[in-house]
């Protein structure tokens, strides 16, 4: 038996490491080559869209596959605010805003959230009473409509700028200062990529403590209800149209506050980064990793975007050592493995790498200790 | 006179296509009473219960509850009204424990939202401690309290059927709907479903039962309707429809 109190430091202590690896985690890397900064800066946005889509997918059960749309939302939104290309086109928003637009990172997020709840209840609305396979051909086929709009919306009005997308976007400023620049504590330097990459952890922080919250809810355990049994969730009184929305609305919001972030990042968007490929990539991480499990599509999202990178980086000097040439291509081998794994998942974890821990599996039927005939 | 009674139908008709499924069908359900809903296989008893929960749309008809008109177009709003059913064939929430079912069912008493969880405010915190401890309780009022972290569908099928029930109790009913509860139970668990629908009402709670088991609603029911073919044949104290030569003729056929 285990002391609860020692087992509670135990957990404290753990969590002081797994935080402070965290923290030192860019810097050692960055031994490494920036590059794999760079994959795990990525891998967070990653993260943060599954737990997104998670709410939706995960909690509530409603098959989204045009979730991307949220993330191009968002994306484009930032861009909008940030770049030189409304006041190139738009002679009064230029009158409006002589030194060009540079907004802060605070109010971005906050609009990202609201502007992406507000399509998700767009794309909700319409989809109340589907479910299943019907669900899931409306979604994408929103998720296309985003995109094609975005590749179309040059004209008559040039608001997306078309095929060629936005560049020149602002990189985020907090309190003046520009996360592109480096940041100097007292000896201390912290590059710019790894600025980004505790802007993207705190807002990962933030989803996950908000996933949690909403999760042990009243609200939580409607969208787990209508999950389950979407009649018998109605006859115990649950709004199911109301509880449907709040979770498209959710899920949505995270993805936007992602796209806003990738924009950041990059510097620029165009609609070939919202492509439905990407919907479902995250909707494999939601599933492979264990749906409605937060841990789980926490590891599902980083093997998943990481796993890929780490091939592109190490399968070409690895053949050149073992074969003394390139056999495979990285890109195809990456195609394989991809495809292999995902076999072995679904043949070995049906329910994924981490799946929710099976509280009461043990069958009161096969249990002799709780004494029921 | 109208105000003794909790429940007041009348003139219930619906069709599905060609067939008449109800015809003028009413009942009348006093506070504190166990009320029967008896009938052969495909008398329409299980459409009625759907149309008085909001699940099917009558064609016509008139609905009071507890003194006001209610309209049975939504399901989530009769439970609010305050009619709270279970399932012929069991639906509970199977993933999710049997406490977390009976959580569930608190809903409709409860208000807090997505900005009261996500900010973790006080009025939250108190709100969630209350749907945990009368779930808990209601739990125990239905004797599976020691299965409370356990998954519904690993319960046994008695177990299950009480859980039904506690999940509906956790709504605060005026009246509790009970569709079939004894179907496919041996006779112990029909014997304890029993006590504990006699427990329910004695504590205060209107009972609606659509039985199959003529021997549990004789025993346990203060009036019964007798549906066939959708329409009503018989109504009365259980010992009268009993003698009802309609109601032997529908069970046992002619001749007899």
């Amino acid at each position: 038996m285990v002391n609860i109190k020692n087992s509670a430091t135990l957990k404290f202590f753990i969590f002081a490491i797994a935080t402070l690896a965290l923290l030192l985690m860019p810097f050692f890397l960055a031994q490494f080559g920036n590059s794999w900064v760079r994959i795990v800066v990525l891998a967070l946005l990653y993260v943060m869209l599954a737990l997104g889509l998670n709410i939706v997918v995960g909690m509530a059960g409603l098959l989204d596959l045009g979730y991307i749309a949220f993330y191009a939302v968002g994306a484009y939104m930032y861009a909008l605010l940030a770049s030189p290309h409304l006041m190139e086109n738009f002679q009064n928003v230029a009158a409006a805003f002589p030194n060009g637009m540079h907004t802060p990172i605070v109010f971005v997020v906050l609009l990202a959230a609201a502007l992406a709840a507000f399509f998700g209840v767009m794309l909700g609305a319409p989809t109340l009473k589907l479910r299943g396979d019907y669900l899931a051909i409306v979604t994408l086929g929103f998720g296309e409509i985003i995109r094609i709009f975005m590749v179309n919306l040059n004209s008559p009005i040039n608001l997306t700028n078309g095929p060629q997308g936005i560049n020149l976007i602002d990189p985020p400023s907090i309190f003046g200062h520009s996360l592109s620049k480096p940041l100097q504590i007292a000896h201390w330097e912290i590059p710019s990529l790894a600025q980004y990459y505790y802007l993207f952890l705190l807002l990962v922080g933030i989803i996950i403590v908000v996933n949690y919250r909403l999760q042990h809810s009243r609200l939580g355990r409607a969208w787990m209800a209508i999950r389950e049994d979407e009649i018998a969730a109605k006859a115990m009184g649950i709004n199911t149209r109301n509880v449907k929305l709040a979770a498209f609305a959710i899920g949505a919001s995270f993805g936007g506050v992602s796209g806003a972030m990738f924009a950041s990042l990059q510097g620029f968007v165009s609609p070939e980064s919202f492509t439905l490929n990407e919907s479902i990539v995250v909707l494999a991480m939601v599933v492979l990793g264990g749906m409605s499990h937060i841990p789980g599509v926490i590891l599902g999202a980083v093997v998943l975007y990481a796993l890929p990178e780490v091939l592109r980086h190490t399968a070409g000097p690895a053949q050149q050592a073992i074969f003394g040439q390139e056999m495979v291509s990285p890109e195809v081998l990456r195609l394989l493995i991809y495809g292999l794994a995902m076999v072995l998942i679904m043949l070995y974890r049906p329910k994924g790498l981490w799946p929710a821990p099976e509280h009461g599996l043990k069958s009161p039927l096969l249990d002799t200790n709780t004494g029921k005939s | 006179m109208s105000e003794s009674f909790l429940l007041s139908i009348k003139g219930v008709n619906k069709r599905f296509g060609g067939l008449q499924a109800l015809t003028e069908v009413g009942l009348q359900i006093k506070r504190g009473q166990i009320y029967g809903l008896i009938g052969p296989n495909g008398a329409g008893k299980t459409t009625f219960f759907n149309v008085i929960t909001g699940l099917y749309t009558p064609d016509s008809g008139s609905f009071i509850l507890n003194g006001k008109t209610y309209t049975p177009t939504a399901v989530h709003e009769v439970a609010k009204a305050g009619i709270a059913r279970t399932f012929q064939n069991i639906r509970l929430f199977p993933d999710m424990t049997a406490l977390e079912n009976v959580m569930v069912g608190r809903h409709v008493r409860t208000h807090s939202g997505a900005w009261g969880a996500i900010f973790n405010t006080k009025k939250h915190r108190e709100e969630e401690a209350g749907i945990l401890k009368r779930s808990r309780e209601l739990l125990e009022y239905v004797g599976i309290e020691k299965f409370a972290e356990y998954q519904a569908k690993t319960l046994s099928y008695g177990d299950q059927r009480r859980l039904e029930i506690a999940r509906a109790l956790a709504t605060d009913p005026q009246l509790l709907a009970l569709d079939e509860p004894a179907a496919g139970m041996n006779a112990t668990e029909k014997l304890t479903l029993r006590t504990l629908l006699k427990r329910i009402s004695q504590d205060g709670k209107t009972i609606l039962l659509i039985e199959h088991d003529v021997k549990l609603v004789m025993g346990l029911c203060d009036r019964i309707s007798v549906l066939e073919y959708g329409k009503l044949i018989a109504q009365g104290k259980p010992e009268d429809v009993q003698k009802d030569p309609k109601v032997i003729e529908a069970y046992l056929g002619t001749g007899h």
